[in-house]
């Protein structure tokens, strides 16, 4: 459906534009377009052609991966005028960024605000470059949303801690090179008593198993941690600091639920179009359905006004001393739309509409049925929808105990 | 909150002090008890002209300051909060007929009247109880104007009407062949039926076929604005009473079955604003407005819709009294809902612009 988002006129002949057309000219092959990026997949990388390779190490040697991170760390310095333009023209030719995943999404902003010099030498480089995958050791079996719960435990043997516990929820473990991990340092205290570390996934005692979800899919897995040797090198921050860089990066985490994770979805096709293929239509084009078409709309107009809110979130983010309330609403939202989206496309297909597999249904069906199902993990994932209920009521709207 | 430039901060910041301090919703209980049938304060009217408020989206040759409907939406949702009573919403939409359609005569003579206070505007565009453009009957013939025009708000202290007919849009003024007969709503405001009786007309020739269509966005997306304000109070005074109110040894904000609640609603709000406002941005722009004012309307309906009710229920019995507030705007809502756009009637809209 066309959207504000999309009506932002811009000058056509700004040199930088030009500039990030002719890489696209010179290094997007034809081939890859309209693919997505595999490292942002949720079913992980298949393996990598050759074309695609080269097309990655074509956007890391400029750093347009990772555009607004710092050059002398391998990111693309540029302005967040400039990052739009390069996002902007890279959809226009249908190309797609190849940088990407946890590292970028989560790990590396972090790492950027509370890393050391030589942390940061080490590991921001690679996921610029595409080269490292991480994954977020976060939830154990007792602490999903009671998140300090956690009890996977780093002994302190001098050089180096000893980690033994488990993990779950692990999405991409099974590819990850990397975890970057919150443990229990000190058990006396719930939160002061948590630390952020980084740990190789293919140390000797790191153990993965895929979880099979209600989607047929392997996203996430549980990963055992035993005897695990960890550098003290790889504790970020200092210990006991582990809660308050976890938190940060949580952030990073929603607003990539909430915004980039649904970019694609704002530029879905409009509910309306698809249900017009489906459903019968009268001669001008309106669906004789009227109770459908009533609550298409109701959906898509509810749908506008989250765009046009993400749209604001962004404005406030940008202006002077924006801090914006809005970002907290973002992830409830946008979660609770896209299921109702997915739960729409089902009622308009009918049976078509739940195809497992087979010929008789098409590529696209097919993963709608998939991207239903998982859909249902977004609003209990990233702060499950009660926790957002608490963080909003609690500290935007301060319904506190004490009150 | 869209981000403002100086000057519409300025307006919004005079807007809400003033709203606050001189018309608080006491002064809406004195107008009530008035029994007045125009149902405004005139003295009030006065000074929010003096404040520029009835031309702000007036060009600055017939005496306003076109600052533009982001700006005008601004100040209306400020009164909206105090649940200031005023022709400003309709005054503003009718002015905006003469700006799109009117000669350089009619402009002249109508648009600094408007923008000063002289004269009050308002629309009479629906003939029956739910809001349908579509269904006109009113006609004119020798350049007089004939048709029935219900519930039309604001028709007791207006001067102009512009009028729907079958043929497009009409200047009338209040003069022999204009009866008046009053339609008491919930809101105690303003509202009569209107009967024009071969009332001498003239004809808003510019602004094109969709001349009625993008007067009525602005009706919609203004009228969104005052909604925005009420549900905010609404949302902001039941916030403070679940903070102050004591039952079971505790306050009842720290009650998560409330805290929950609020911060749904807290999201619906956080909605609609975005709606109203990009509502309003769209008519400034000039662009997609009517999908815009759509939304607008739709998600202001929606939410203060739900926000209404839950302020009476989580203020629990005293919401009902009249002596508190919270049901003045309950009230109101429900008359603006029906307004320039049910609920249905927008989905309807919204989706025959997306061709289907």
């Amino acid at each position: 459906m066309p959207t504000q988002l999309q009506s932002g006129a811009h000058a056509n002949d700004d040199p930088f534009r030009t500039e990030v057309r002719q890489f696209l000219a010179a290094n997007f092959p034809e081939e890859l377009k309209g693919k997505g990026n595999l490292l942002a997949g949720l079913e992980g990388p298949t393996n990598e052609t050759d074309e695609q390779k080269k097309w990655r190490e074509a956007v890391a040697e400029c750093g347009w991966g990772t555009p607004t991170w710092p050059t002398e760390y391998g990111g693309g310095g540029l302005t967040k005028a400039q990052a739009k333009i390069v996002t902007q023209e890279f959809a226009k030719s249908g190309a797609y960024n190849p940088i990407g995943g946890m590292g970028v999404m989560m790990f590396g902003p972090t790492l950027l605000e509370f890393g050391s010099e030589e942390q940061k030498c080490e590991h921001i480089p690679a996921i610029c470059r595409g080269e490292i995958r991480w994954c977020q050791g976060y939830s154990e079996p007792n602490a999903g949303s009671d998140l300090a719960n956690l009890q996977t435990f780093a002994e302190d043997k001098g050089d180096h801690y000893l980690i033994n516990g488990q993990k779950t929820w692990t999405s991409g473990g099974q590819w990850a090179d990397k975890c970057f991990a919150i443990v229990r340092t000190d058990r006396r205290d719930k939160h002061k008593g948590i630390s952020f570390m980084l740990i190789d996934m293919n140390a000797p005692g790191v153990e993965v198993r895929p979880i099979t979800m209600i989607s047929g899919t392997s996203p996430f897995c549980e990963t055992f941690l035993t005897d695990v040797r960890v550098p003290k090198k790889n504790l970020v921050g200092k210990e006991g600091q582990g809660w308050a860089i976890g938190k940060r990066l949580l952030q990073h985490e929603r607003t990539n639920i909430s915004g980039g994770g649904n970019l694609a979805l704002m530029m879905a096709q409009s509910l309306g179009d698809i249900a017009k293929k489906y459903c019968e239509t009268a001669a001008d084009g309106r669906l004789t359905d009227n109770v459908l078409r009533d609550k298409i709309a109701d959906f898509e107009i509810r749908w506008s006004s989250f765009l046009f809110t993400a749209r604001r979130a962004i404005e406030e983010s940008k202006a002077p001393g924006g801090v914006s309330e809005i970002s907290s609403v973002l992830k409830k939202t946008g979660t609770k739309l896209a299921q109702e989206r997915s739960e729409l496309l089902i009622e308009i297909r009918g049976l078509q509409g739940l195809g497992w597999e087979g010929d008789g249904f098409s590529e696209g069906e097919l993963e709608d049925v998939r991207t239903w199902l998982f859909g249902k993990a977004a609003t209990i994932y990233g702060g499950s929808t009660e926790i957002q209920n608490n963080i909003i009521a609690k500290r935007v709207l301060g319904m506190l105990d004490h009150a | 909150m869209a981000v403002l430039d100086e000057q519409q901060e300025m307006l919004r910041d005079m807007a809400r002090s003033w709203a606050v301090n001189e018309s608080p919703l006491t002064e809406f209980r004195k107008v009530r008890a008035s029994g007045s049938e125009e149902a405004f304060d005139r003295a009030a009217y006065a000074k929010m002209v003096e404040m520029g408020w009835a031309g702000v989206i007036i060009p600055e040759e017939y005496g306003g300051s076109d600052f533009g409907w982001l700006s005008a939406g601004l100040v209306i949702e400020q009164l909206g909060k105090t649940l200031t009573a005023s022709p400003l919403v309709l005054n503003t939409a009718a002015a905006s007929a003469i700006i799109l359609g009117g000669s350089d005569e009619q402009k002249a003579l109508w648009l600094p009247k408007l923008a000063s206070g002289e004269a009050i505007a308002t629309l009479a565009v629906d003939e029956g109880p739910s809001h349908d453009p579509a269904r006109i009957e009113t006609s004119v013939s020798g350049g007089k104007l004939t048709g029935r025009k219900a519930f039309v708000h604001e028709a007791h202290g207006a001067d102009l009407f512009v009028v729907a007919a079958k043929d497009g849009l009409y200047l009338v003024e209040k003069s022999d062949g204009v009866l008046l007969i009053t339609r008491k709503l919930s809101d105690q405001r303003s509202h009569a039926e209107v009967n024009f009786v071969g009332a001498a007309a003239n004809k808003l020739k510019g602004g094109g076929e969709s001349l009625l269509g993008d007067v009525l966005d602005r009706a919609r997306v203004l009228t969104a604005a005052e909604m925005l304000g009420m549900a905010q109070a609404v949302f902001d005074t039941t916030l403070d009473y679940l903070k102050q109110r004591v039952q079971f040894n505790q306050v009842l904000a720290t009650f998560q079955a409330l805290q929950h609640r609020m911060a749904d609603l807290f999201a619906d709000l956080t909605q609609m604003r975005s709606a109203v406002e990009a509502g309003l941005q769209a008519v400034d722009g000039g662009f997609g407005a009517a999908r815009a004012a759509t939304i607008a309307k739709a998600e202001a309906n929606r939410v203060l819709h739900g926000i209404s009710n839950q302020g009476i229920q989580l203020h629990g019995g005293i919401g009902m009294t009249d002596e508190y507030d919270v049901g003045f705007y309950l009230k109101r809502a429900r008359v603006l809902e029906a307004s320039f756009g049910s609920t249905t009637w927008l989905k309807d809209r919204y989706a025959a612009l997306s061709g289907y």
